[in-house]
C-alpha cells in the first residue's frame, strides 16, 4: 500500500513551491485583478523557464516526460500561489489532448511552444456555460468551424484554442483552431475572477483541424483527467484559505482573549480540514486512476471534483466570515480565494454534472462509461 | 502511488490467508463482515473464546504485541492485513479488542512482573475478556472528572462509584479502572488505576438500552470493592498518565482496524430504484440523484482516507493528520444516509409495515449512527482536537486545572 507522494515527487512540490513564492505572491494576484490584463505573464516564462511547462511532455517535443502524479502536484502548488496562470486549460486539456489525441505534425506544431512558455493554447469546450461536450452545437463542415464558444480562459493571450464541436455527421470531436485567423472574433467577459480573464470566441467559418484520436469516449477521459487535475488546484488553493484564516485567528483579539480559542471559530477551522482533506483522499484516488489508466477513472474523477468543490466553496467562504469586515474589503486576500474558488467551479463545470457522470458511472459499470 | 503490497506485505498476507483457510470459513455474499466487537449472546461469548484460543495457539494473537509477551512483533501494517484477511471469514466478534489492544500494552508499561505474568497470557488466550471502566455520568467528554472514589484502608484499597457506557462489561472478566485516591489536588493529579475482577459481589452491571433497541454498553455500580494494593496498576496517584497511555492505544486500533462504516451508500440507488416519489421512480428525481451521489462522494472519500492511515503505517510512520478526520466525518454520514433512507423508504418515515423491510432497515441506521458520533470522543472533541493539536489553535480556558478537585 502506498497511498502517498515519494521523497522524490515531495521535493518536486518544495521546488516548484519556492520557485512560486518568489514570483506570485499575493500582491500580484491583487495586481492582476485590477490590470485589464489579468494574465501574470512573469510567472508564466518562469514556469517555463523552470521546465514546470513540460512536465507531461514527451521528450521529443522539448518536456520532461513525468506522470500525473508529478502533474497533480504542480496543479496543487499552483492553487496555493493563485497564481494568474492558465494551467488548468493549457496543461489540463490541450496537452493531454494534442499529446493523447493528436497527430505528429500537429504535436511538433504546438507541443514544444508548450513546454517552452511561447504558445498558449486556450480550450474552448463549453457553450453558454455549461461544459457537457454532449451538448455542444458549434459545428464544423468542410473543414471549417462556425459557432460560439463560452467562456474560454485566458482567450485573448492565446494563439491557438482546442475546440469541442459537431463533425458533419453530428458526433463531438475536438479540432485545433488558429486564433488569428480573421474568422475569429473574441469578445471579453467580466468575470468573477478577472485573474483569469474568460471571453466568448465566436468562429465564422473559421479554419480547423481535427485532432483524429478525438472520440467521444477520449473526450470524456480528457475532462476526467482534467478534473482529477483541477482537484488538487482546488485543494492547494484551499489549504491556502485556510491557513491565512487560521494565522488571523491566532492573531485577532477580542474579549480579550485570541479568536481562534472560541469554539464557533475553531471548530469551523477543523471543519474546513476535514472536507480539505476528504477532498484530497478523493484527489489520491483519481490521480492514481490517471496514472495507471485503471477504469475507475470516471468514478475517481467525479467523486474528486464533488468533493473538492464542496471543501472549496465552504473554505472560502467562511474565510471571508472568519474574517470579519476586513474579510469584505477590496484590499484584503480572503476574496481572491472566493473568487477564484468559483472560476474553478465554472471551468469543468457545476457539481450537477459530475454527479450525473458518477451516477451514469456507476450504473453501467466503468467499461461501459468509457 | 499504488495500492500493492510490498513484497514483505504479501508474504506476511499469503500466510495469514493461507491459516484462516484451512482454520475458518469463508463468508458467503449473504454475510456481512463482522465489524463489531460486541458479542450479542453468551454462546456468542463461547465462540470468540474458542476462536481465539485457536489463533494464540497458531501465534495470530496479539500479533503487534513483543514477542516475549507472546506476541508476534508484527508490524502496524501487519495488522491492518490480517484484519483485512480475517474480514473475509465468518468469525466471532472480537471481544478481545479492548484486552489485546488496550490494556495488554498499558499493562506492558504500567505493570509490575507479577501483573504481567498474571494478565497478559490469559488476554491473549482469550480466557480473559476486560472492559474499561474508565466514563461516569458526570466524566465522559472530560474523563478527569471522574467520580468514583479509592480510599487506602491498610494494605488494600475500598473503590466505591459508578461508570457507565462500559462496553461488554456484562459478559467480562476483568476491568481496568480509573478512581480518584486524592480530591484535594487539581483532577488530572489524584487520580490512580486499577486492574479488578468483575465477578466481585461488589460490582453490579446493568445493560443499557440504547435507542436503536439493543443494549451493547452497561453502567456498573461498584459499591465498596475491597482489592489488594497489588491490584493497582502504576503509581499512586499516576492514574492519569496510565490512562493515557490506554487512550493512545485505544486511538491505534481504531485506527487499524476494520471501519465499521454501516450501509454502503449505493444501496440507496438500490432503493431509490425501487420506491416512487411523486408518481415517477424516485431515482429519476433530480434532489434523489443528487443526494445519494454526494453520500457516494463522501463515503469513497473516507474509504480513501483509510488508505493514507494505512501507507502511513507501512511506511513506519504513526497514522497521520489524515486519520483524525475520519471518525468525525463517519457517523455524520451514516445519520444522514440513514435519514434519508427512512425518507426515501415510505411517506411516513418511521413507520415500518414489518421488521426487515426498507424502512426498518434505514431506522436501523439512523437510529445506530448517534453512537458513531460520541463513543470515542465525540465530534465536538474530534473538532477541537483538530483545532488544536492539528491548526495549532490556542487552547481552551480551563478554569479548573490548577484548582483542587473537591473545591470545584
Amino acid at each position: 500500500m502506498n497511498f502517498g507522494f515519494s521523497d522524490e515527487q515531495d521535493a518536486i512540490r518544495d521546488t516548484l513551491a519556492r520557485m512560486l513564492s518568489d514570483h506570485a505572491t499575493l500582491a500580484v494576484v491583487h495586481d492582476c485583478l485590477e490590470t485589464a490584463e489579468g494574465f501574470d505573464s512573469a510567472t508564466w516564462a518562469a514556469l517555463a523557464g523552470g521546465g514546470w511547462l513540460g512536465l507531461a511532455i514527451a521528450e521529443d517535443y522539448g518536456g520532461s516526460a513525468m506522470g500525473a502524479v508529478e502533474l497533480a502536484i504542480v496543479a496543487e502548488e499552483i492553487g496555493r500561489s493563485l497564481a494568474a496562470v492558465p494551467f488548468a486549460p493549457v496543461l489540463g486539456l490541450a496537452t493531454p489532448a494534442i499529446q493523447d489525441l493528436g497527430t505528429q505534425s500537429q504535436k511538433e506544431k504546438l507541443l514544444p511552444g508548450i513546454a517552452e512558455g511561447r504558445l498558449i493554447v486556450a480550450t474552448a469546450l463549453a457553450e453558454d456555460g455549461g461544459s457537457a461536450p454532449e451538448r455542444v452545437s458549434a459545428k464544423v463542415v468542410q473543414d471549417r468551424l462556425s459557432g460560439r464558444k463560452s467562456p474560454v480562459l485566458f482567450a485573448a493571450d492565446a494563439s491557438f484554442a482546442l475546440v469541442a464541436a459537431l463533425d458533419e455527421g453530428g458526433t463531438v470531436r475536438l479540432y485545433l483552431a488558429d486564433l488569428s485567423d480573421p474568422s475569429v472574433s473574441i469578445n471579453p467577459h467580466d468575470a468573477i475572477d478577472r485573474t483569469r480573464p474568460a471571453a466568448e470566441i465566436v468562429f465564422h467559418g473559421a479554419p480547423v483541424e481535427l485532432l483524429p484520436g478525438s472520440d467521444p469516449a477520449a473526450i470524456r477521459t480528457l475532462l476526467d483527467g482534467a478534473a482529477v487535475l483541477a482537484a488538487f488546484e482546488q485543494i492547494g488553493l484551499a489549504e491556502r484559505a485556510l491557513s491565512l484564516t487560521r494565522d488571523y485567528a491566532c492573531e485577532r483579539q477580542a474579549f480579550g482573549r485570541q479568536i481562534g480559542s472560541f469554539q464557533a471559530v475553531k471548530h469551523r477551522l477543523a471543519d474546513m480540514f476535514a472536507k480539505i482533506e476528504l477532498a484530497r483522499s478523493n484527489a489520491f484516488f483519481g490521480a492514481w486512476a490517471l496514472a495507471s489508466g485503471d477504469n475507475r477513472l470516471a468514478e475517481a474523477a467525479a467523486v474528486a471534483r464533488l468533493s473538492a468543490l464542496d471543501a472549496v466553496q465552504f473554505t472560502t467562504e467562511e474565510s471571508v466570515q472568519l474574517h470579519g469586515g476586513i474579510g469584505f474589503t477590496w484590499a484584503a486576500d480572503p476574496h481572491l480565494f472566493l473568487r477564484r474558488g468559483w472560476q474553478l467551479k465554472a471551468e469543468l463545470g457545476p457539481a450537477d454534472l459530475w454527479r450525473e457522470r458518477l451516477l451514469c458511472d456507476l450504473a453501467n459499470g466503468p467499461a461501459a462509461a468509457n | 502511488m499504488d495500492f500493492s503490497d510490498s513484497p514483505e506485505e504479501a508474504a506476511f498476507r499469503a500466510k495469514a490467508s493461507d491459516w484462516l483457510d484451512a482454520n475458518a470459513t469463508r463468508r458467503d455474499g449473504s454475510e456481512k463482515a463482522q465489524d463489531h466487537f460486541m458479542a450479542r449472546d453468551a454462546d456468542e461469548v463461547a465462540r470468540a473464546r474458542d476462536w481465539q484460543s485457536r489463533k494464540a495457539d497458531a501465534g495470530w494473537a496479539g500479533l503487534t504485541w513483543p514477542r516475549a509477551f507472546g506476541g508476534r512483533d508484527a508490524t502496524p501494517i501487519e495488522q491492518v492485513i490480517w484484519n483485512q484477511e480475517e474480514g473475509r471469514y465468518a468469525v466471532p466478534p472480537n471481544v478481545f479488542l479492548i484486552g489485546i489492544g488496550l490494556v495488554g500494552p498499558t499493562v506492558m508499561i504500567h505493570g509490575t512482573d507479577d501483573q504481567k505474568t498474571t494478565f497478559l497470557p490469559r488476554a491473549l488466550t482469550g480466557e480473559d475478556i476486560w472492559c474499561q471502566l474508565f466514563s461516569e455520568p458526570a466524566a465522559g467528554s472530560d474523563l478527569a472528572g471522574i467520580r468514583t472514589r479509592a480510599r487506602r484502608e491498610g494494605d488494600e484499597w475500598v473503590i466505591s462509584g459508578q461508570k457507565v457506557w462500559t462496553s461488554g462489561a456484562h459478559y467480562s472478566t476483568h476491568g481496568i479502572l480509573l478512581a480518584r485516591t486524592d480530591p484535594q489536588v487539581p483532577k488530572h493529579k489524584g487520580m490512580t488505576m486499577f486492574l479488578v475482577h468483575m465477578s466481585d459481589p461488589a460490582i453490579e452491571t446493568r445493560p443499557i438500552r440504547q435507542i436503536s433497541g439493543s443494549s451493547s454498553f452497561n453502567e456498573v455500580f461498584i459499591d465498596d470493592l475491597r482489592v489488594p494494593d497489588s491490584a493497582r496498576l502504576g503509581g499512586e496517584s499516576e492514574g492519569w498518565k496510565v490512562a493515557l497511555t490506554t487512550l493512545m492505544n485505544e486511538r491505534f486500533s481504531i485506527s487499524v482496524g476494520r471501519a465499521s462504516g454501516g450501509a454502503r451508500a449505493e444501496e440507496l440507488i438500490d432503493l431509490a430504484t425501487r420506491v416512487e416519489r411523486n408518481g415517477r421512480p424516485a431515482f429519476e428525481d433530480g434532489e434523489v440523484r443528487a443526494r445519494i451521489a454526494d453520500f457516494i462522494a463522501r463515503q469513497r472519500g473516507l474509504e480513501f482516507t483509510s488508505y493514507r492511515v494505512m501507507t502511513s503505517l507501512s511506511r513506519g510512520d504513526a497514522p497521520g493528520e489524515e486519520g483524525s478526520i475520519g471518525k468525525l466525518l463517519l457517523g455524520k454520514l451514516r445519520q444522514e444516509m440513514g435519514a434519508f433512507g427512512m425518507e426515501l423508504a415510505g411517506t411516513a418515515a418511521g413507520i415500518s409495515a414489518k421488521s426487515g423491510d426498507d424502512v426498518a432497515r434505514w431506522r436501523n441506521e439512523y437510529l445506530t449512527a448517534p453512537g458513531n458520533r460520541i463513543a470515542g470522543g465525540s465530534d465536538e472533541i474530534q473538532r477541537t482536537i483538530i483545532g488544536e493539536r492539528i491548526l495549532g489553535l490556542p487552547p481552551e480556558i480551563r478554569i479548573d486545572k490548577d484548582v483542587a478537585f473537591s473545591e470545584l
